[in-house]
Protein backbone atom coordinates (compact mmCIF):
# COMPACT_ATOMS: atom_id res chain seq x y z
CA UNK A 1 0.00 0.00 0.00
CA UNK A 2 1.48 3.39 -0.96
CA UNK A 3 2.45 5.65 1.92
CA UNK A 4 1.40 9.28 1.96
CA UNK A 5 4.23 11.61 2.94
CA UNK A 6 4.76 15.29 3.67
CA UNK A 7 7.49 17.69 2.59
CA UNK A 8 9.86 16.78 5.41
CA UNK A 9 9.60 13.07 4.67
CA UNK A 10 10.09 13.75 0.97
CA UNK A 11 13.36 15.56 1.61
CA UNK A 12 14.60 12.75 3.84
CA UNK A 13 13.73 10.07 1.27
CA UNK A 14 15.25 12.12 -1.55
CA UNK A 15 18.48 12.40 0.45
CA UNK A 16 18.44 8.61 0.72
CA UNK A 17 18.18 8.22 -3.05
CA UNK A 18 14.45 8.13 -3.72
CA UNK A 19 13.31 8.75 -7.27
CA UNK A 20 10.89 11.61 -7.82
CA UNK A 21 8.20 11.30 -10.47
CA UNK A 22 5.80 14.07 -11.47
CA UNK A 23 2.67 12.50 -12.96
CA UNK A 24 1.15 15.68 -14.39
CA UNK A 25 1.01 16.29 -18.16
CA UNK A 26 4.28 17.16 -19.86
CA UNK A 27 3.51 20.88 -20.31
CA UNK A 28 2.97 21.36 -16.60
CA UNK A 29 6.17 19.52 -15.81
CA UNK A 30 8.10 21.63 -18.32
CA UNK A 31 6.85 24.82 -16.71
CA UNK A 32 7.90 23.96 -13.16
CA UNK A 33 8.81 20.87 -11.23
CA UNK A 34 10.68 19.75 -8.14
CA UNK A 35 14.46 19.54 -8.48
CA UNK A 36 15.57 16.23 -9.91
CA UNK A 37 12.07 14.99 -10.76
CA UNK A 38 11.36 13.12 -13.96
CA UNK A 39 8.01 13.21 -15.75
CA UNK A 40 5.78 10.24 -16.44
CA UNK A 41 2.21 11.49 -16.93
CA UNK A 42 -0.41 9.30 -15.25
CA UNK A 43 -1.89 8.21 -18.57
CA UNK A 44 1.52 7.01 -19.74
CA UNK A 45 2.40 5.08 -16.61
CA UNK A 46 3.09 1.53 -17.80
CA UNK A 47 5.82 -1.13 -17.93
CA UNK A 48 7.65 0.64 -20.73
CA UNK A 49 7.75 4.14 -19.26
CA UNK A 50 8.62 2.93 -15.77
CA UNK A 51 11.51 0.80 -17.03
CA UNK A 52 13.75 3.82 -16.40
CA UNK A 53 13.02 3.57 -12.67
CA UNK A 54 15.05 1.45 -10.27
CA UNK A 55 12.72 -0.93 -8.43
CA UNK A 56 15.18 -1.36 -5.59
CA UNK A 57 14.94 2.33 -4.64
CA UNK A 58 11.94 4.22 -3.24
CA UNK A 59 9.74 6.04 -5.74
CA UNK A 60 7.87 9.22 -4.81
CA UNK A 61 5.03 10.39 -7.01
CA UNK A 62 3.38 13.79 -6.88
CA UNK A 63 1.00 16.01 -8.83
CA UNK A 64 -0.18 19.58 -8.17
CA UNK A 65 -1.97 19.22 -4.85
CA UNK A 66 -4.55 16.96 -3.20
CA UNK A 67 -6.43 16.44 -6.47
CA UNK B 1 -4.06 12.00 -9.38
CA UNK B 2 -0.92 11.01 -7.46
CA UNK B 3 -2.71 8.35 -5.32
CA UNK B 4 -3.75 6.56 -8.51
CA UNK B 5 -0.22 6.85 -9.86
CA UNK B 6 1.14 5.36 -6.63
CA UNK B 7 -1.24 2.40 -6.81
CA UNK B 8 -0.44 1.91 -10.49
CA UNK B 9 3.27 1.72 -9.66
CA UNK B 10 2.56 -0.91 -7.05
CA UNK B 11 0.64 -2.91 -9.65
CA UNK B 12 3.76 -2.72 -11.82
CA UNK B 13 5.89 -4.35 -9.15
CA UNK B 14 7.29 -1.36 -7.26
CA UNK B 15 7.34 -2.12 -3.55
CA UNK B 16 8.50 1.15 -1.98
CA UNK B 17 6.06 3.73 -3.33
CA UNK B 18 5.34 7.06 -1.63
CA UNK B 19 2.73 9.65 -2.47
CA UNK B 20 3.66 13.27 -1.81
CA UNK B 21 -0.03 14.20 -1.72
CA UNK B 22 0.39 17.94 -0.96
CA UNK B 23 2.15 18.11 -4.33
CA UNK B 24 4.18 20.81 -5.95
CA UNK B 25 1.86 23.55 -4.73
CA UNK B 26 3.02 22.72 -1.21
CA UNK B 27 6.67 22.62 -2.29
CA UNK B 28 6.58 25.94 -4.13
CA UNK B 29 4.55 27.65 -1.43
CA UNK B 30 7.31 26.77 1.00
CA UNK B 31 9.71 28.78 -1.16
CA UNK B 32 11.78 25.72 -2.03
CA UNK B 33 13.84 25.42 -5.25
CA UNK B 34 12.11 24.94 -8.58
CA UNK B 35 13.27 23.65 -11.94
CA UNK B 36 11.72 24.24 -15.36
CA UNK B 37 11.01 26.98 -17.88
CA UNK B 38 9.16 29.15 -15.34
CA UNK B 39 11.56 28.59 -12.49
CA UNK B 40 13.47 31.80 -13.17
CA UNK B 41 10.39 34.03 -13.27
CA UNK B 42 10.44 36.32 -10.22
CA UNK B 43 7.71 35.72 -7.67
CA UNK B 44 6.76 37.33 -4.39
CA UNK B 45 9.31 35.16 -2.62
CA UNK B 46 12.02 36.61 -4.84
CA UNK B 47 11.37 40.18 -3.75
CA UNK B 48 10.52 39.55 -0.09
CA UNK B 49 13.08 41.11 2.21
CA UNK B 50 14.40 38.51 4.60
CA UNK B 51 15.39 41.11 7.18
CA UNK B 52 11.84 41.84 8.28
CA UNK B 53 11.81 43.09 11.84
CA UNK B 54 10.39 40.56 14.31
CA UNK B 55 9.45 40.47 17.97
CA UNK B 56 7.85 38.16 20.52
CA UNK B 57 4.40 38.49 22.06
CA UNK B 58 5.80 39.68 25.39
CA UNK B 59 8.26 42.28 24.13
CA UNK B 60 7.46 45.81 25.37
CA UNK B 61 6.81 48.43 22.71
CA UNK B 62 9.62 50.57 24.17
CA UNK B 63 12.13 47.79 23.41
CA UNK B 64 10.83 47.29 19.89
CA UNK B 65 11.16 51.03 19.27
CA UNK B 66 14.71 50.96 20.64
CA UNK B 67 15.68 48.23 18.16
CA UNK B 68 14.13 50.09 15.22
CA UNK B 69 16.64 51.52 12.74
CA UNK B 70 16.74 55.29 13.24
CA UNK B 71 16.21 56.10 9.57
CA UNK B 72 12.83 54.42 9.23
CA UNK B 73 9.92 53.16 11.27
CA UNK B 74 8.90 49.70 10.10
CA UNK B 75 6.10 47.34 11.03
CA UNK B 76 7.22 44.51 13.29
CA UNK B 77 6.13 40.91 12.77
CA UNK B 78 5.18 39.02 15.94
CA UNK B 79 6.49 35.45 15.75
CA UNK B 80 6.98 32.49 18.06
CA UNK B 81 10.09 30.31 18.47
CA UNK B 82 9.29 28.51 15.21
CA UNK B 83 8.99 31.85 13.37
CA UNK B 84 5.27 31.27 12.90
CA UNK B 85 3.49 34.58 12.34
CA UNK B 86 1.14 35.40 15.21
CA UNK B 87 0.51 39.06 14.54
CA UNK B 88 1.75 42.36 13.20
CA UNK B 89 2.62 45.54 15.08
CA UNK B 90 1.87 48.32 12.64
CA UNK B 91 3.89 51.51 12.65
CA UNK B 92 1.08 53.54 14.21
CA UNK B 93 0.80 51.00 17.04
CA UNK B 94 4.45 51.66 17.88
CA UNK B 95 3.37 55.06 19.21
CA UNK B 96 1.52 53.32 22.04
CA UNK B 97 2.57 53.43 25.69
CA UNK B 98 6.04 51.82 25.84
CA UNK B 99 5.04 49.58 28.73
CA UNK B 100 2.48 47.77 26.62
CA UNK B 101 3.54 44.59 24.86
CA UNK B 102 3.44 43.51 21.25
CA UNK B 103 0.52 41.23 22.10
CA UNK B 104 -1.44 44.21 23.49
CA UNK B 105 -1.22 46.27 20.32
CA UNK B 106 -0.72 43.76 17.50
CA UNK B 107 -3.09 43.01 14.69
CA UNK B 108 -3.90 39.33 15.13
CA UNK B 109 -3.92 36.97 12.17
CA UNK B 110 -2.63 39.39 9.54
CA UNK B 111 -3.10 38.49 5.90
CA UNK B 112 -0.15 36.54 4.57
CA UNK B 113 0.91 35.47 1.09
CA UNK B 114 2.83 32.49 -0.29
CA UNK B 115 6.21 33.00 -1.98
CA UNK B 116 5.02 31.48 -5.26
CA UNK B 117 2.43 34.23 -5.86
CA UNK B 118 3.20 36.03 -9.14
CA UNK B 119 4.25 39.67 -9.00
CA UNK B 120 1.36 40.61 -11.30
CA UNK B 121 -1.12 39.00 -8.95
CA UNK B 122 0.48 40.67 -5.94
CA UNK B 123 0.59 44.10 -7.57
CA UNK B 124 -3.06 43.82 -8.50
CA UNK B 125 -4.02 42.80 -4.95
CA UNK B 126 -1.98 45.60 -3.40
CA UNK B 127 -3.53 48.18 -5.68
CA UNK B 128 -7.05 46.85 -5.21
CA UNK B 129 -6.83 46.65 -1.43
CA UNK B 130 -4.58 49.61 -0.71
CA UNK B 131 -1.93 47.32 0.75
CA UNK B 132 1.60 48.70 1.13
CA UNK B 133 3.35 45.69 2.66
CA UNK B 134 2.86 41.96 2.18
CA UNK B 135 3.87 39.38 4.74
CA UNK B 136 5.30 36.32 3.02
CA UNK B 137 5.09 32.96 4.77
CA UNK B 138 5.26 29.29 3.91
CA UNK B 139 2.00 27.36 3.83
CA UNK B 140 2.83 26.35 7.42
CA UNK B 141 2.82 29.98 8.51
CA UNK B 142 6.58 30.38 8.90
CA UNK B 143 7.80 33.89 8.16
CA UNK B 144 9.95 34.20 5.05
CA UNK B 145 10.00 37.98 4.74
CA UNK B 146 8.14 41.12 3.86
CA UNK B 147 7.63 42.72 0.46
CA UNK B 148 6.65 46.33 -0.08
CA UNK B 149 4.53 47.58 -2.93
CA UNK B 150 7.58 49.50 -4.11
CA UNK B 151 9.67 46.29 -4.17
CA UNK B 152 6.99 44.53 -6.21
CA UNK B 153 6.58 47.39 -8.70
CA UNK B 154 10.32 47.88 -9.11
CA UNK B 155 10.87 44.21 -9.87
CA UNK B 156 7.97 44.14 -12.30
CA UNK B 157 9.49 47.12 -14.09
CA UNK B 158 12.74 45.17 -14.27
CA UNK B 159 14.83 47.46 -12.11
Amino acid sequence: MPTTIDRTQLRKLADEGAQLVEVLPHQEYEAEHLPGAINIPLRQLDRTTTAQLDKSRPVIVYCYDYQ
Amino acid sequence: MSPRAAWRLESLGFTRVFDYAPGKLDWFSAGLPREGAMAGVPTLGTVARRDAMTCRLTEPISEIRARMPSEEVRPCVVVNDQRIVLGLVRTDALKADGQRTAEDVMLSGPVTFRPNVSLEEMASYMEGHGVRQALVTTSDGELLGMASREDVEKRRAGS
